[in-house]
């Protein structure tokens, strides 16, 4: 399959996917309340979008925070479990707890200890997030090149120019692939803690909408919340990608 | 220079890697290693630099023991860093000792002369061949005029005519300088063309099992010389005889 074919292919088979749920919603007459067609989804978005862009905002602006702190807190943790193995005992099964305990379970708890609603949510959005940065930063510093190290050592480098000047240029492309994968799991994170919050938290976030759009039974702004939801998670999937490449080419740039 | 007392190296998993070693290594030898995969060679390469410990006995150096950068090292891969030009690789053994820039480009800009890349001083090692790049770690190796140089089968990557192509320039650099070499090879060709003593290892646990000088004439068709074939030949019979016993 040539590369053309392959970037149209998602854009055909979205095209004929709405064309068909379309058709499916005009033939079998199926309520809006039940399955809202295409149409009727632009329709709530074009009437309340002011609205829901501020809820889009919202909701980035916590993913971004929660985004940044996963990466200031992943690297830090991963920079602790590289530089001694005793931190490395330390850290690993709490951080494999953390990650496998739903956020769900955990979100009431913490909007009750943080008492800002944003920083809640913040936090709820970096448990979920800080994981993939964290361990695809720890293997990249693991992978370090052993015939390098040898030579650093060789030349009598301390630790701090082993770690500067090759362990974390090595690991950076270990760091960016984790980092892609946590900017998709921020946003998870980041509705997932709204919903949980729901009027109790900022009260404005993407959620919050679909929340308040599915008690008053207003089920094509709930779509339309849904459908800016995954338009979000591509460009923010899209973007770190984008990132990625940028920084590793400038970086390996003949 | 260096002497290699009995030296024995055992592994945490019983691996016995050499078996009491010794030898002498004189200032201004092109010493080559010689033998099979996994007989020692580099692990008693690894024991000179001073990256692993001996088991038993000992290694002593005349000078007393080397100061960061005094020894070079050409490992099998270039192992380059990607993110950094030629010059910023060449840079790097002096960096890490704190030498400034600004002082040390004419000798950043010598080594690359050395090894023929003074026009590719800025070029990343994705703009580089398998050949260039192994220039550039000689060139890195050589840049803090190192008192040894350690060569850990440093071509074994490249093809043929790039191989060639390095053996005569490395042989070339040797003559110019009167650097002393450790090069640890599995090519009896490639041993019996470069260095001015062969030490022929046994397999595990490692010994040197014989130590053959390299009386060649410095002439430009050292390839075909009468004395190059007659070392080719009884350094093959040699090693048929170590491994059929």
């Amino acid at each position: 399959m040539n590369k053309t074919a392959e970037r149209v292919m998602p854009i055909v088979f979205g095209i004929a996917g709405i064309a068909l749920w379309q058709a499916s919603v005009w033939k079998f007459q199926v309520p809006a309340y039940v399955l809202p067609s295409p149409i009727a989804i632009v329709q709530a978005y074009i009437s309340d979008y002011g609205t829901l862009n501020a809820a889009l905002l919202s909701t980035l602006t916590v993913t971004i925070a929660a985004l940044l702190a996963s990466a200031a807190l992943g690297v830090a943790l991963a920079l602790a479990m590289a530089a001694s193995d005793l931190a490395r005992a330390a850290i690993q099964p709490w951080a494999v707890i953390l990650q496998v305990t739903p956020v769900v379970a955990i979100a009431p708890l913490i909007i009750i200890w943080v008492n800002q609603p944003f920083l809640a949510l913040v936090v709820c959005a970096t448990i979920v997030a800080f994981f993939p940065v964290l361990s695809n930063t720890a293997a990249g510093l693991a992978a370090t090149p052993r015939d390098l190290l040898d030579l650093f050592r060789l030349n009598g480098a301390t630790r701090l120019q082993t770690l500067m000047l090759l362990r974390l240029p090595a690991a950076l492309p270990f760091f960016l692939a984790g980092l892609r994968i946590s900017g998709t799991l921020a946003l998870v994170g980041a509705v997932v803690a709204e919903f949980v919050a729901g009027s109790g938290g900022f009260a404005s976030g993407l959620a919050y909408r679909i929340l308040e759009a599915g008690y008053r039974l207003q089920i094509p702004r709930m779509f339309a919340a849904l459908v800016l939801l995954g338009l979000a998670g591509i460009v923010i999937y899209a973007a770190l990608g984008l990132f990625s490449h940028l920084m590793l080419r400038r970086r390996d740039a003949a | 220079m260096i002497k290699v007392s009995g030296v024995s190296k055992r592994f945490p998993n019983g691996t016995v890697a050499l078996d009491a070693v010794t030898t002498d290594i004189g200032r201004g030898d092109f010493v080559a290693l010689l033998g099979p995969s996994g007989c020692g060679k580099s692990t008693l390469l690894r024991l000179i630099a001073g990256l692993e410990r001996p088991s038993e006995g000992q290694i002593t150096w005349a000078d007393g023991a080397p100061k960061p950068g005094e020894i070079g090292f050409v490992f099998q891969d270039s192992t380059l860093m990607p993110w950094a030009s030629a010059a910023e690789n060449v840079f790097l053994p002096l960096k890490l000792r704190r030498k400034s820039r600004a002082a040390t480009a004419g000798d950043v800009q010598a080594a690359l002369a050395q090894v023929g890349l003074t026009d590719f001083a800025n070029s990343k090692p994705a703009a580089l061949s398998g050949g260039m790049k192994m220039r550039v770690s000689i060139a890195r190796a050589l840049v803090s005029r190192p008192k040894l140089l350690l060569m850990d089968e440093p071509f074994a990557a490249l093809d043929e005519f790039t191989r060639h192509r390095l053996q005569e320039d490395l042989r070339d650099l040797w003559r110019r300088s009167g650097n002393t070499i450790i090069f640890v090879t599995h090519s009896i060709y490639e041993a019996a063309y470069l260095a001015t003593r062969v030490q022929v290892m046994s397999a595990r646990p490692g010994r040197i099992s014989a130590t053959i000088a390299c009386d060649i004439a410095d002439t430009a068709d050292r390839r075909t010389a009468p004395d190059y074939i007659a070392l080719v030949k009884q350094l093959s019979d040699m090693l048929r005889l170590e491994f059929s016993t």
